[in-house]
């Protein structure tokens, strides 16, 4: 029987849709990427015109965890307003506890002594290891490489076992007070900090080679959802999304908080600000706080884990309370009234995982805040959606949401 | 099983065991429950680490997360819900086949938790009916499995064969449900 | 220091006066002059990047409400804030800042669904946080915390379930004291409202 043989075409395989201009055909069709999926990391939903696969339009839907938190922070007074900061970056508790507290502090004009400072850092750091480390598992997961969830979950739990010793519990810590942390560092934590570093970057690499030259990941990831300098700049992105893109701003360099300029570490910065990039970041980043744990450590200072002469802003120590009468009032006025910071207006942000998490508040004086704004990162990071996504396809969506690691309790607060 | 519902002489029954229908519906319902994570907060991470190799979910039968309502057992309502969402969270329990099963897990899903506020609904009880609260902020991995636990000795409870038998077998609607703290009535 | 940056400030835009601020440089400058000013902030000063955009509502006073931004320079790594006083009181509105810096979209977006201040010019002012038909603006200090009853944002559920928005019971809680005033009332009680499910609230 006689074959044929016809040569055909099929074009540019590798084409992505910007490149193509193709008629739209019929109608667009309307998505709606649930605020219940698991892309979403949380609760976002999309709602998304498609043509076909590609994305012609994005609308970004918030608020589907909004919760009130700036509200209740003028009912609360600063102290019982911590456990709500745990909650906003609520995979970097530690970071949002610490940040929140030196902005009241800074309006109290107040400084805390260095082993405070130190233990302050062991808590950003450590914490950003953590939500990064769930940042990079989470974003493979959604690449489809589910073993790195398993190694980053299990180097996550060894964590969670620091933060349980340290704060009695394992995430929403509550950990910081105005002036000071809750208590001192328990004995041989910072042994056991270390062995942790040590057992990290192993693991580290261990994704690395699984992720960063990994084939099917870089197809995923290389090129899709490049954001320009102009852009990350206009749109207020900060953090690792915004390094990545090849501006350096980190704030822990270029506004010094605790101490961080006696450190000696590098900031990774990219250089496309593609999907691909900000998962270098994330990576680069771990090893860097690793770097910063262990010359922390090795610096650790002695003395007060709180600032004594704050009279009015720390409550003392409870062995004084039970027997002295002055500390006993001043307990008594700092738990019910608050700490008494002086009227004025602050703004401080500091370095999170997820971006610069900043506070602005206005006191009036006394123990409860007038108005408590929290900048979170997430909301700023997620404003450049309805730019970024239209034109990917479909299946792009899930790395982008992935490397832009939002997270929707700050985000909505 | 239990040990109630077997009668078991190999040498007289040989390779039958008789047993009461309901004992193997609800065993085979319980060890194998697919929970739908309606992951919203920070409960979520929980549940992930529940998940996760250390207190590994799946040696309940747990471990498929199926984040599709249609194949879904059991919603495990985790993290802060509030009034934008509480629709979506009705819908998405409607569209889940009976027999279905859900957990509050934590504070603010059972109650409302420390939020409130003007936004947040006080208890995801109030549009569904919620068969094992936990408790916590967020509860322990092995909080959460202990509900599990509970959960699957509640589905051993069942009178299945009644419920698969009955004509008009109804889900759980408004009338059903008080408006503090429903579990089903089944 | 401050002074001397704010002198050179005020040499160039003679309409802004100096704000008291616990740490950055803080000016007050009018509405109108608004997005000149940071036209000028952003291409010629080096504030490029909008950190943040709230408002504060003084309750009493007038002006009752002042919109504040928050900018932050990328090469000279300082903050600036910017507060600018709506001149209504009722229907607040202050100019947007959306042709100037893309971030303030999302920001005034959320402004507007908290506070209930208007940005004319935002090409797409709606609410953002809370839902579409929500008619209060929650973050205003005559609103209360527990919130007000509504209906459920969707008439389904609603009918299905029996619920609606309820204002959340306060118990008795939070248990703060305020800020002045005799010891005897400055016992912590519940600042805002104190009904629960039992006790209802009194209609009044």
């Amino acid at each position: 029987m006689a074959t044929t043989t016809k040569e055909i075409s099929i074009g540019d395989l590798g084409a992505r849709s910007s490149e193509h201009e193709t008629e739209l055909q019929g109608e667009t069709m309307a998505l709606n990427v649930g605020p219940s999926h698991p892309t979403t990391h949380g609760v976002l939903r999309l709602k998304m015109e498609l043509d076909g696969d590609v994305v012609k339009s994005c609308d970004p839907v918030l608020g589907y965890l909004h919760r009130g938190d700036e509200k209740i922070a003028e009912n609360m007074t600063y102290n019982q307003f911590v456990p709500y900061t745990d909650r906003l970056d609520y995979l970097a508790p530690l970071a949002n506890n610490v940040a929140y507290a030196m902005a009241v502090e800074k309006l109290a004009n107040l400084e805390v002594p260095e082993r405070c400072e130190a233990i302050r850092v062991l808590c950003c750091e450590l914490a950003r290891v953590s939500s990064h480390l769930l940042g990079v598992g989470v974003y493979g997961m959604d690449a489809g490489a589910w073993t790195v969830f398993m190694y980053t979950f299990t180097e996550r739990e060894k964590l969670y076992t620091l933060f349980e010793e340290l704060t009695g519990a394992r995430f929403t810590t509550s950990y910081t007070r105005i002036g000071g942390v809750a208590r001192d560092i328990p004995e041989g934590w910072l042994g056991r900090v270390l062995e942790f570093c040590k057992g990290v970057l192993p693991v580290l690499d261990q994704v690395d080679k699984l992720l960063t030259r990994n084939r099917i990941f870089m197809d995923r990831t290389v090129g899709i959802g490049a954001i320009s300098k102009e852009d990350a700049i206009a749109y207020g992105l900060t953090g690792p999304n915004l390094r990545a893109c090849g501006i350096d701003l980190d704030l822990r360099k270029d506004k010094p908080y605790l101490g961080y300029e006696k450190f000696d570490f590098e900031v990774p910065v990219g250089t496309t600000g593609d999907c691909y990039d900000r998962y270098l970041m994330r990576a680069e980043e771990i090893r860097q706080s690793v770097s910063i744990i262990r010359q922390c450590i090795d610096q650790f200072p002695e003395g007060s884990y709180y600032a004594e002469d704050a009279k009015k802003i720390f409550a003392p120590q409870k062995a004084k309370v039970l027997t002295s009468m002055e500390e006993l009032i001043q307990n008594f006025m700092i738990v019910t009234e608050g700490p008494q910071i002086p009227a004025g207006e602050v703004y401080f942000e500091a370095e999170n995982p997820k971006g610069a998490l900043g506070f602005f508040i206005v006191s009036k004086g006394g123990g409860v805040p007038y108005r408590l704004k929290i900048r979170g990162p997430s909301f700023c990071n997620l404003s450049i959606l309805d730019k970024l996504i239209p034109g990917h396809y479909l299946t792009d969506i899930t790395v982008i949401l992935g490397s832009l690691d939002f997270v929707m309790g700050e985000c909505d607060r | 099983m239990q040990n109630t519902n077997v009668a078991y002489d190999s040498k007289v029954e040989g390779e039958i065991i008789v047993t009461q229908a309901d004992a193997v519906i609800n065993w085979i319902r319980k060890h194998s429950v697919w929970p739908m994570p309606m992951g919203l907060a920070c409960c979520a991470i929980e549940l992930m680490a529940a998940g996760a190799s250390r207190f590994d979910i799946s040696r309940f039968g747990m471990e498929v997360m199926r984040f599709s309502p249609r194949q879904a057992d059991c919603m495990i309502v985790s993290g802060t819900v509030t009034y934008k969402m509480a629709e979506v969270i009705r819908r998405i329990y409607e569209q889940m086949a009976e027999p279905k099963w859900v957990v509050a897990m934590g504070a603010c899903a059972s109650t409302g938790g420390m939020y409130r506020s003007y936004a947040t609904l006080q208890g995801v009880d109030r549009i569904i009916p919620v068969d094992v609260y936990v408790s916590g902020c967020p509860p322990r991995p092995e909080a959460l499995l202990d509900a599990m636990i509970k959960l699957q000795d509640k589905i051993g409870r069942e009178r299945s064969v009644k419920n698969l038998t009955a004509r008009n077998a109804k889900p759980a609607k408004a009338d059903n449900l008080a408006l503090a703290g429903a579990g089903k009535e089944s | 220091m401050a002074e001397s940056e704010f002198a050179q400030l005020k040499e160039r835009f003679d309409y802004l006066s100096e704000r008291q601020s616990a740490d950055h440089l803080a000016v007050n400058c009018p509405a109108n002059k608004l997005v000149e000013f940071c036209g000028a902030l952003r291409d010629d000063l080096g504030y490029d990047l909008l950190v943040d955009v709230t408002a504060v509502d003084w309750d009493a006073q007038s002006p009752r409400f002042t919109g504040i931004y928050h900018l932050l320079s990328t090469t000279k790594h300082e903050y600036l804030r910017i507060a600018a006083d709506c001149a209504d009181d009722i229907n607040p509105s202050l100019p947007s800042l959306c042709e100037v810096f893309a971030a303030a979209n999302w920001h005034e977006r959320e402004t507007y669904d908290l506070m209930g201040i208007h940005y004319d010019g935002h090409p797409d002012l709606r609410r953002i946080l809370m839902w579409d038909e929500y008619p209060y603006h929650p973050l205003r200090k005559d609103f209360p915390l527990a919130g007000i009853e509504v209906p459920l944002p969707a008439d389904d559920v609603a009918e299905a379930t029996g619920a609606t928005v309820l204002p959340a019971p306060m118990m008795g809680g939070p248990f703060v004291s305020s800020a002045d005033g005799p010891m005897s009332q400055t016992e912590p009680s519940a600042r805002d409202e104190s009904w629960t499910e039992q006790k209802e609230k009194p209609t009044d």
